[in-house]
């Protein structure tokens, strides 16, 4: 086998998030420049403010503001700063007790280094500029000697409150297909269609997965299909999928490939979509620079009796 | 001594809609909890365990979500458990619940499924790009449908059973104030005139992308004694796996589903299960799967699922109702539907079901499937005690 | 099986384990093909055929993978057909081994196959344990696990019942015993490092890297026909504390002494502790939450700073204490998963061995 094949996967999406009234007022908040806590039924200020009592598991909606200002509970140096976080340049992670808070919030603090640094060491919010009602409407705190803020007393009531944020994610894995898949994959390189045999119950899986599913050992015998074979079932298509260039209708099939133990999924074409059935004979047709077949065609040869196919559905 | 008796005491459920934008994921979750205890008139402290259960974690992008939601779902101090099973889970996490009670490990456990759809978008979730590996030729339709031909195929169904279905499930839905779908002027006429997107399966076939949850309170019989309204007692539960694809597989009636129907049963001393069980809330995404199921899980013959549907018998006011609720038909939070079948059980051997119970109604299978259809999950729910 | 005993009160051992060697990157392999030969070999040790098992449970995290339902993917090493009773966690594999537990626990099962894995080499798990967090207040941020557990490792310096010298002799002597674990990533000496993420540096810092484990358990007569010293589980817990990192006094682990107290792990002393503690400091937390004094020899493989493979971290620490007692190097073993951002929820078992 050659080199281990590998390839860059990015999972990344603008999740969508519904907020509920308590995130709803802290968001709002801090694009109003008003941090807000909440208060439990014992009288202990969550800041951030939690929907529900991490202690009774009640339910708390009692929001009162606290000071921009607090202190330092715990701290890390952040030497290499990672996408995504709070600033760019090293900077120290922090636990903040605001002043009037009971419990303590998650943000970067902006100091020149980590001498600069301790646990119980007053800072206060820095803003960022532009705010839209999100965590990073925080910048970051930095370190301030002054007195403890006077919170104004708000109540948590905004016009125009924010009741979603967009929060993008992305992620970046890179995907190597293990050994068997590697490969099919290869083969299908030089237009051939390679499955692996089970040792023990002699069926011949295309893809091969590695493994054979029923009897839990692995494949390792190497095998070419087809390449013709039968439309075992399949349904016609008449909406349009997205990042798919394909006209519809067309038939999507299962089809078995002479020799294979089991159907692999192909579009049909060559013929008109409504006279596509099943036990239709079918061969590959490739394109240029594909990977895999574009589209499998009627070879002309006589339906497949359904008896040699109906396990194969 | 045999194992303990599990009763259920507690049923709530969120009204599911296509997105719920004035709650967060724990608000979603709560709400159900919240309506659950409510139903059996306990609080949090009566809560000894949670097990929760949801399908992909991508559909909401948080990772082991229940991480997040301990606070909301009361569970600090306790265990918490999370369950992922495809879309089967919702039945696989009441069933583990239940073992939590049946083996004499907790006395009263929560259990709870949910789906937030809106967060992001379930095509995304379900088909990641894979690198090297074909495109998806089509939507999840296009995975199933090539399936339900294989099933006419075999049986010789008229292509009028799946709109029956649609139609009778749809219905139902009318009936129950929670499901997402309510179409007040549905007509047989205007599912089969809906169009073809997956032939032979009809849009009014599918199912909708849904938020919510389900929870419920499962408890042992010292909890049930003290239970305020009627319980559903369990009577057999089972959970059965087969790999996604393989040479051999019966992808219209899979063994998985037969030899689970069958554990069930078994527990629950069903012979006939056509004669025994009163109805059934089955797990049924595309409508032709009703006839489908109906064969796996033993009501009728191979090939004779669709005569029960074309004569009625799957009605609400049938001889085995199938999908009182509105099924997963007309509500679709995916990693709750299994638990929505479950739960809706419950509901009408308890008599609570409201204008979609079924009089009379004794014994109720609920029933889950997932992943390539291979991931089973179901119980038997009654409304007297097991026998033992 | 055995309808004589009681549910509840049954008798329930580890009877087999295995694991992969660890290693940075299986990138040669699916995960099925990581995970088969564990399988194979817990099976073959205790000469059961997967017709022979009641009841299967695997864990594992679609995210480390970047895909939705790979664990469906594992399950083609398993060799389900005839169909099998199955289930599955999006937890790590320790959670598992409980479910499976509980399952033997109701007399459903007598056998059970517990398995689960992690190949954390395609993506960036710092990045990636992000998206367990908060998804409004915390995960916007992007706080990545280490400088969580580095919040958690200043606070207990602050409280002085740490310093960098004592954490730095944790990582080394975990991954000096791992020099006799064959499986174990890092091994030997391995230098202390630079600063990760002050105050913890490299050397306090679980190794990254891709493995699997499997577990057989069985109950009652069972067991003892399956191995010749069965590791019984004679107490499993769990608990979980509040999301929050703000509201939790990090230097506690509340939720490990109440699953230490469930599992009566304090009704006579252990002789061996395998602890998950991904991160030096989080060995601290836990041996005064669990009151292990120097008599008790802990992480003897090298724990989870010698090798962390995610989602079977916790499991192997079952299986490793199991093995000591399978082999006779144990009497009373503690063995403890952890789950979340700064020991968020963990669970502790306690396994013996027949008198000898």
């Amino acid at each position: 086998m050659s080199a281990i094949l590998k390839a860059p996967l990015t999972v990344e999406f603008p999740f969508t998030r519904s907020l509920g009234p308590v995130q709803s007022a802290f968001l709002t908040g801090l694009r109003e420049r008003v941090v807000l806590g909440v208060r439990t039924g014992d009288g202990r200020v969550l800041v951030p403010p939690v929907e529900y009592d991490p202690v009774t598991a009640e339910e708390i909606r009692d929001l009162v503001e606290v000071a921009p200002t607090g202190t330092v509970t715990t701290w890390a140096w952040n030497h290499e700063p990672r996408r995504g976080q709070p600033l760019d340049r090293p900077f120290a992670w922090v636990l903040v007790r605001l002043d009037g808070a009971d419990t303590a919030l998650l943000h970067a603090l902006d100091a020149p280094g980590p001498d600069a640094v301790r646990t119980g060491m007053r800072v206060r919010v820095r803003w960022a500029e532009e705010r839209s009602g999100a965590i990073t409407d925080i910048a970051c705190f930095e370190p301030y000697d002054g007195e403890p803020a006077e919170p104004a007393g708000h109540g948590g009531a905004f016009d125009d409150a924010v009741t979603g944020i967009v929060a993008a994610a992305r992620l970046d894995y890179t995907y190597s297909p293990g050994r068997a898949q590697t490969g099919y994959i290869e083969a299908l390189g030089d237009r051939r269609i390679v499955g692996e045999r089970c040792p023990i119950c002699r069926k011949v899986y295309v893809p091969p997965r590695g493994a054979c599913p029923t009897c839990g050992v692995a494949t390792e015998e190497r095998v070419e299909v087809g390449p013709a074979g039968t439309v075992t079932t399949f349904c016609i298509v008449n909406i349009k999928a997205k990042n798919l260039d394909i006209e519809v209708p067309y038939v999507y099939a299962h089809i078995a490939l002479d020799g294979a133990g089991l159907a692999l999924h192909g579009r049909i074409a060559g013929i008109p979509y409504d006279r596509v059935r099943m036990g239709l004979r079918v061969e590959p047709v490739w394109t240029e620079g594909a990977r895999y077949p574009d589209h499998y065609r009627p070879t002309g040869e006589p339906d497949a009796d359904y008896d040699t196919y109906k396990e194969l559905l | 001594m045999s194992k303990e008796p599990v009763a259920v005491v507690g049923v709530g459920q969120t009204k599911h809609v296509a997105a719920r934008r004035d709650v967060s994921i724990a608000g979603l979750v709560r709400e159900a909890a919240r309506r659950a205890l409510d139903d059996a008139e306990l609080s949090w402290a009566d809560i000894e365990a949670v097990v929760i259960g949801k399908a992909p974690d991508f559909f909401e992008g948080v990772m082991m979500p229940e991480l997040y939601l301990a606070d909301a779902l009361g569970a600090v101090g306790k265990p918490m458990m999370r369950v992922h099973t495809a879309g089967s889970v919702g039945g696989s996490t009441a069933l583990v619940a239940a073992s939590l009670v049946a083996a004499r490990v907790h006395g009263t456990v929560l259990t709870l499924a949910f789906e937030k759809q809106s967060e992001s978008n379930a095509m995304w979730g379900l088909s990641l790009p894979i690198p090297f590996q074909q495109p998806l030729l089509a939507g999840a339709g296009g995975f199933f449908a090539p399936h339900v031909r294989a099933y006419m195929r075999r049986s010789g169904a008229p292509d009028t059973v799946g709109s029956l279905v649609a139609y009778k499930n749809r219905r139902n839905a009318l009936k129950n104030p929670y499901a997402h779908l309510h179409e007040h002027d549905i007509t047989l006429e205007k599912v089969q005139a809906s169009p073809m997107l997956w032939d032979p399966i009809r849009y009014s076939e599918t199912c909708p992308s849904s938020d919510g949850a389900v929870a419920m309170v499962l408890t042992d019989r010292a909890g049930a004694a003290r239970a305020p309204r009627p319980v559903a007692w369990m009577h057999g539960g089972a959970m059965r796996s087969e790999p996604t694809l393989f040479a051999g597989k019966d992808s219209v009636s899979p063994r998985a589903g037969r030899d689970c129907a069958a554990d069930v049963y078994r527990q629950a001393g069903i012979v006939d299960p056509r004669r025994e069980i009163d109805a059934v809330e089955m797990y049924v995404p595309f409508s032709w799967y009703e006839p489908m199921w109906l064969e796996n899980l033993g009501f009728a013959a191979e090939g004779e699922g669709w005569k029960l549907t074309e004569s009625g018998v799957t009605e609400l006011d049938g001889d085995l109702p199938v999908d009182m609720s509105g099924g997963v038909l007309s509500t679709n939070p995916i990693g709750a539907s299994g638990m929505i079948r479950f739960a809706e059980a419950a509901l009408q051997v308890r008599g609570l079901a409201g204008e979609h119970q079924v009089e009379g109604a004794r014994r109720v299978l609920g029933h889950a499937y997932g992943g390539g259809s291979q991931f089973f999950s179901m119980w038997l729910v009654g409304a007297e005690p097991p026998a033992s | 099986m055995t309808r004589e005993e009681a549910p509840g009160d049954r008798d329930i051992a580890v009877v087999a384990f295995a694991q992969t060697d660890h290693r940075r990157t299986s990138e040669e392999l699916s995960e099925v093909e990581m995970l088969m030969p564990v399988l194979h070999e817990v099976m073959a040790s205790t000469g059961l055929k997967t017709a022979d098992i009641d009841f299967t449970c695997s864990g594992s995290s679609d995210y480390l993978a970047g895909r939705a339902f790979s664990f469906t993917l594992a399950l083609d090493g398993v060799g389900a057909w005839p169909p099998i009773s199955e289930s599955h966690v999006e937890m790590d594999g320790a959670w598992a081994l409980y479910e499976a537990w509980v399952k033997l626990r109701t007399g459903d099962a007598d056998t059970a196959l517990v398995y689960s894995y992690g190949k954390s080499s395609p993506g960036s798990v710092r990045d990636v344990l992000t998206r367990q967090l908060d998804p409004y207040y915390l995960a916007p941020l992007w706080p990545d696990s280490v400088a969580l557990a580095a919040l958690q490792a200043q606070a207990l310096i602050d409280t002085g019942a740490t310093d960098e010298p004592a954490l730095a002799a944790i990582g080394a002597r975990s991954r000096a015993d791992a020099a006799a674990n064959p499986h174990a990533q890092l091994r030997g000496s391995v230098p202390q490092g630079e600063y990760l993420v002050r105050p913890l540096r490299t050397g306090d810092c679980p190794p990254i890297g891709d493995g699997a484990a499997a577990v057989v358990l069985a109950a009652g007569e069972r067991a003892r026909e399956l191995c010749d010293r069965p590791a019984w589980i004679r107490g499993i817990d769990h608990r979980v504390e509040a999301h929050g990192i703000g509201v939790r006094d990090l230097t506690d682990s509340p939720s490990t002494r109440i699953a230490a107290e469930r599992a009566g792990v304090h009704e006579r002393p252990v002789d061996t502790a395998e602890l998950h503690a991904p991160f030096s400091s989080q060995e601290v937390i836990l041996r005064k939450v669990l009151g292990l004094d120097e008599s008790v020899c802990v992480n003897p493989s090298g724990g989870a700073s010698a090798a962390n493979p995610i989602m079977a971290a916790g499991l192997i620490r079952i299986g490793e204490a199991a093995a000591r007692i399978h082999r006779g190097e144990s009497d009373r073993a503690l063995a403890h998963a952890t789950s979340g951002p700064c020991l968020q929820q963990n669970l502790v078992a306690v396994l013996e061995g027949d008198p000898r």
